[in-house]
């Protein structure tokens, strides 16, 4: 499609989310305001992700998308396409070959090398505005470094049910400075956030923040000594390639109560099952 | 004098400025390492890479501080035809280009404010040369320690103590660049 600039965005708009994305890794975990457009699909689609995700794709590219770990829904699907048409790039479903991953609350099951960009859709940015709904409050407590009312929020957990409930979008502290939201990914995958190799961006469209995880940065889950912060995940194996490490989808199979367990890592475990291993409920 | 002014920018300004931004962001993100950087040959005193990042970062939203050699008439003309970005001293610029002597002193760049730590300055700092080795650097975006001719220690170490404010830093010689974030700890 020659009709659109390369990337769907005009140059200037490219400049500024660039010069954005520099500000977010040279400021690990700081929320850099940037002037969000409007994007040719709703809020809420991965608008920021789409924008970030133009800002750095060159033609030499290969680009994946993920949404909750899988390749083949309408999100994951509709952006691919997006990129193919207006950036000409090729796509991947497999996580190793592809340079850029946009993703939406999940983090590959392999580990990201150096040469690859995770690129996260996030819906709301700010860790503290479910505790505190003034933007210029909450941008004062992360000036102050005033981050008591998190963990008021996680020990109202623990005095609630007993342990820390949040399960996803996991507060974390970035290089011991700045609590950060890891967009709603499970907390089974915090522990990949910190000294990962690949260049981490995070885009929030509506919210019209970028922020940034440079490679081998420190990222730490926030929790007590008493109550460590714990990565769960369902206590099955997958149903369809039997691995025991992966993170995985609870499917309703019939109207009986009947439910399967699966990799929400599409790639993973198709990977898995064509190196020939089975789940109990693979066919 | 005219034809120097409207050439050596970018040829396909939307390919040649996304390859240079992502040698500009492998720099930032990974401080230590040396990237090629290509499509600009700006007038003297600048350097090709210099040149690139000036037309991938800059336009008319962007405060441009020239010091030293660099500001002279072709480079003001060459920046304004290319980049529109309007000229400043040092206490008003997003970013600022110049040998690491003409950029002193560093205390007259805007470092940004405790809420808003991203207004802050970024320098591009000439260098005649550029090689992986002599100070050593640790912190985000490096795995163990990386190294990098810097034209001085103590300045950095200054500006990554001001953290999260401070000043970012791009080293360009010819077509090559590298880059000191303020989270890099310098000794």
């Amino acid at each position: 499609m020659t009709d659109y600039n390369f990337a769907y965005l005009d140059e200037q708009t490219k400049r500024m989310i660039r010069r954005a994305i520099l500000k977010g890794l040279a400021i690990p975990g700081y929320q850099v305001p940037f002037a969000s457009r409007e994007m040719p699909m709703p809020y809420g689609w991965g608008t920021g992700g789409v924008q970030v995700s133009a800002a750095v794709l060159t033609p030499e590219d290969t680009f994946k998308v993920i949404d909750q770990g899988a390749d083949d829904t309408t999100n994951a699907v509709s952006i691919r396409s997006f990129f193919e048409r207006t950036a000409q790039v090729a796509t991947t479903t497999a996580t190793a070959e592809a340079t850029v991953i946009q993703t939406r609350h999940r983090i590959p099951e392999a580990a990201l090398t150096e040469g690859q960009i995770l690129v996260y859709q996030v819906p709301i940015p700010e860790p503290l505005r479910f505790l505190e709904p003034r933007e210029s409050e909450t941008r004062k407590m992360h000036e102050l470094e005033e981050y008591g009312l998190m963990h008021v929020k996680l020990y109202e957990d623990i005095a609630r049910h007993g342990h820390i409930a949040t399960s996803y979008a996991y507060p974390v502290k970035v290089e011991a400075r700045y609590v950060m939201d890891p967009s709603p990914i499970p907390k089974f995958d915090n522990p990949k956030l910190g000294h990962m190799a690949a260049i981490q961006l995070f885009g929030a469209g509506r919210e019209q923040r970028i922020y940034a995880l440079p490679p081998y940065t420190q990222v730490v889950s926030l929790d007590f000594e008493d109550h460590p912060f714990e990565a769960s995940k369902a206590d099955h194996p997958c149903g369809m390639c039997g691995a025991n490490d992966s993170y995985l989808d609870e499917v309703i199979i019939d109207d009986a109560g009947g439910r399967m367990f699966v990799c929400s890592d599409t790639d993973h475990c198709e990977a898995r099952q064509a190196q020939g291993h089975r789940g109990k409920d693979a066919a | 004098m005219q034809a120097d002014i409207l050439s050596g920018g970018f040829a396909d300004p939307a390919i040649q400025s996304a390859h240079a931004f992502r040698s500009v962001m492998e720099a930032m993100a990974r401080p230590g390492t040396v990237h090629d950087i290509h499509g600009a040959t700006p007038p003297a005193p600048l350097s090709p890479a210099a040149g690139a990042v000036l037309l991938t970062l800059c336009d008319t939203d962007t405060p441009v501080h020239l010091a030293g050699d660099a500001d002279c008439d072709a480079v003001r003309s060459w920046l304004a035809f290319h980049t529109g970005a309007p000229i400043t001293g040092p206490a008003q610029c997003m970013f600022a280009v110049g040998t690491w002597e003409a950029l002193g002193p560093l205390a007259a760049y805007p470092v940004g404010r405790s809420d808003y730590p991203d207004r802050s300055a970024t320098l591009i700092v000439e260098c005649t040369e550029l090689q992986a080795e002599g100070a050593t650097l640790t912190g985000p975006g490096i795995k163990d320690t990386a190294a990098l001719s810097l034209p001085e220690v103590a300045a950095f170490q200054a500006n990554s103590a001001l953290f999260p404010l401070g000043l970012d830093f791009i080293f360009a010689s010819g077509s090559r660049l590298a880059a000191l974030p303020r989270t890099t700890q310098v000794t």
